[in-house]
């Protein structure tokens, strides 16, 4: 990365020339935009500090075992157990993750190594439109169209884990895709050149080398998409059914951390509230935690791309 | 193996055909499906009307109005700064520490998810500086949620302009604000549109986070500091509460229709880009 240095003209001074300013603008403007960059930085930071402040006292009170292993939520007796809730988020995440990456992973391989670039223009701004849609949206066909499916076909009520999977797959799908192509598309070329010229069909190549070099960034996507499902909170609340409780089939209906804090937020108050914050702290905890590796391991490719 | 290396790619090559062509089914059927429902209720008094009984009946004018400040102030406040982040990022340093804890620090915040968006405005707009449940809190906060979008698209926009424009006018006696304003930015700036429509698209489609900050009141909001129920809001009120089926398709075909139109322009915007730097 090279920087460009101004070339610095001195034309011959005017008699009139103006007296040398003190402060110097370019300076003076190179300050303004770093303190406007780091809004986003003290936004993360403010965010982090507020949620925790109002949500990490009643952990404390509570105990943070209890919190959350504890099953009972009755927030008006002051029992706050979030266990149910962490099982339901884990569940339509673990389910969502099934359709959106093979899905996902489906149309991106498709994109980058067997679709003609006129069909590319057509299905890639498609799957971003998926992207745009309002979360109520999916929500809405969710319980118009997939919910009475399920409990026609299935059995049970129909809002479940089940449902909940099958939008957020859907939801989380052009993510996936979007990062794995970008993997994909940043496999050197003589990799597969190479696998080619050994004789290798096009298929072959793909599996046998262009995942595998691509893996770290596929990796990534996955994990972020991962980060979209557990935030997700509309959809879900619309198709999930929302009971507290440990989902024992796929059928059963659940609730999420996300729905947790949507449903209730509107007339919690006091500890109620404050719980609602905690649960927030917990959905943050987990969030972070699957940004930070999914940002280590494509740390990871890039330093193994400079390496080549 | 069972199979020759020429069926088993026919096969794979085929299911992926089939995953693609369901993932654009399901978009189509989306789309068709709320169109289809919603587009015969939604007439011109529909959109110019205020809603009657909790928006059994009436229109959804005030939404609409609502929608637009909300959204429209957010990437007020988030286009500048998001803009002047990228320039900072790509013009005015070099890579090291302090663009990687910048960069770390969009990332990461667009990861967050908008429920946890809305609790923050809730807690700090709202209540800690008592701007109450208003249009400003709302735009506050989804400005905080679209930066890093803003920010990401600009910095590729700014990055795709060629080295050698930006040495010709250090060339000519430029200033470096000079060449950023003169040069580079009126070079970017289709592909920053870009990145300033989407985020106008994603602040439209929002609920989670508005629902808590912006409110659910009926009426038109007189100013920023009053509440305001946004169209995604009113859809999902609407369809939960079963208030009015008929009204919750024709907001919803409102609100994919804005949508559409949205993706569309930022999608005619980045070709026109593409083009311009190519």
């Amino acid at each position: 990365m090279t920087i460009h240095q101004p070339i610095e003209i001195h034309a011959p001074a005017p008699a009139d020339h103006p007296p040398r300013r003190l402060i110097n603008p370019e300076a003076l403007i190179s300050a303004i935009l770093a303190l406007m960059a780091l809004s986003a930085l003290s936004g993360l930071f403010i965010i982090t500090a507020f949620i925790f402040k109002e949500g990490v006292p009643i952990i404390a009170k509570v105990g943070i075992r209890r919190f959350i292993f504890s099953s009972d939520w009755y927030p008006l007796e002051g029992a706050f157990g979030i266990f149910p809730m962490i099982v339901g988020s884990l569940a339509v995440t673990a389910g969502a993750m099934v359709i959106g990456v093979i899905f996902g992973l489906g149309c991106a391989i498709l994109l980058t190594q067997f679709c003609p670039p006129r069909l590319v223009s057509i299905i890639k701004p498609s799957i971003e439109l998926l992207a745009g849609i309002p979360s109520v949206v999916y929500g809405f066909i969710g319980v118009a169209i997939l919910v009475p499916f399920i409990r026609d076909h299935l059995g049970g009520p129909g809002l479940s884990v089940l449902a909940s999977s099958i939008v957020l797959g859907v939801m989380t799908l052009p993510t996936i895709t979007s990062i794995s192509v970008d993997a994909l598309q940043s496999v050197p070329k003589s990799y597969i050149e190479g696998a080619i010229a050994l004789g290798a069909t096009q298929w072959q190549t793909t599996h046998m080398v262009t995942l595998k070099a691509a893996r770290s960034g596929i990796v990534a996507a996955v994990i972020l998409g991962m980060g979209r499902a557990v935030g997700e909170t509309m959809a879900v609340i619309m198709v999930a059914g929302n009971t507290i409780d440990i989902p024992h089939s796929i059928l059963d209906p659940v609730r999420t951390l996300t729905s947790n804090i949507a449903l209730e937020m509107s007339y919690a108050a006091g500890d109620h509230r404050k719980a609602l914050f905690a649960t927030g702290v917990t959905l943050f905890v987990i969030i972070m935690s699957l940004n930070t590796i999914a940002l280590a391991v494509s740390r990871r490719r890039t330093g193994k791309v400079y390496a080549k | 193996m069972l199979l020759s290396p020429k069926r088993s790619q026919f096969l794979a090559v085929s299911v992926m055909w089939l995953l693609a062509a369901l993932t654009l089914g399901v978009l189509v059927f989306i789309i068709g499906f709320i169109l289809v429902q919603g587009l015969p209720h939604l007439t011109w008094t529909f959109l110019s009307e205020s809603p009657r009984s909790m928006g059994r009946e009436g229109g959804i004018l005030p939404m609409i109005v609502g929608t637009l400040w909300v959204a429209g102030l957010a990437v007020l406040i988030a286009g500048p700064i998001g803009v002047a982040t990228a320039i900072y990022l790509t013009e005015y340093t070099r890579e090291g520490r302090f663009t990687a804890i910048i960069r770390f620090g969009a990332d990461c915040l667009a990861g967050i998810p908008s429920i946890i968006f809305g609790l923050f405005g809730f807690v700090f707009f709202v209540i800690t500086l008592g701007m109450g449940l208003s249009v400003l809190s709302g735009a506050l906060t989804l400005a905080l949620m679209v930066l890093p979008t803003i920010v990401r698209t600009s910095e590729e926009a700014i990055r795709a302009v060629p080295k050698s424009y930006r040495d010709v006018s250090f060339g000519l006696g430029s200033t470096r604000w000079q060449m950023v304003t003169w040069v580079v930015l009126r070079c970017a700036l289709p592909g920053i549109g870009t990145g300033i429509v989407l985020a106008l698209g994603r602040s439209i489609s929002e609920t989670a986070a508005v629902m808590l900050t912006a409110g659910s009141a009926l009426g038109f909001p007189r100013s920023i500091y009053e509440s305001s129920r946004t169209l995604a809001l009113h859809f999902y009120i609407l369809s939960r509460e079963g208030i009015s089926m008929t009204n919750a398709y024709a907001t919803a075909s409102a609100l994919i229709i804005a949508i559409l139109a949205i993706n569309l322009f930022a999608y005619w915007l980045m070709r026109r880009f593409v083009a311009k730097v190519a």
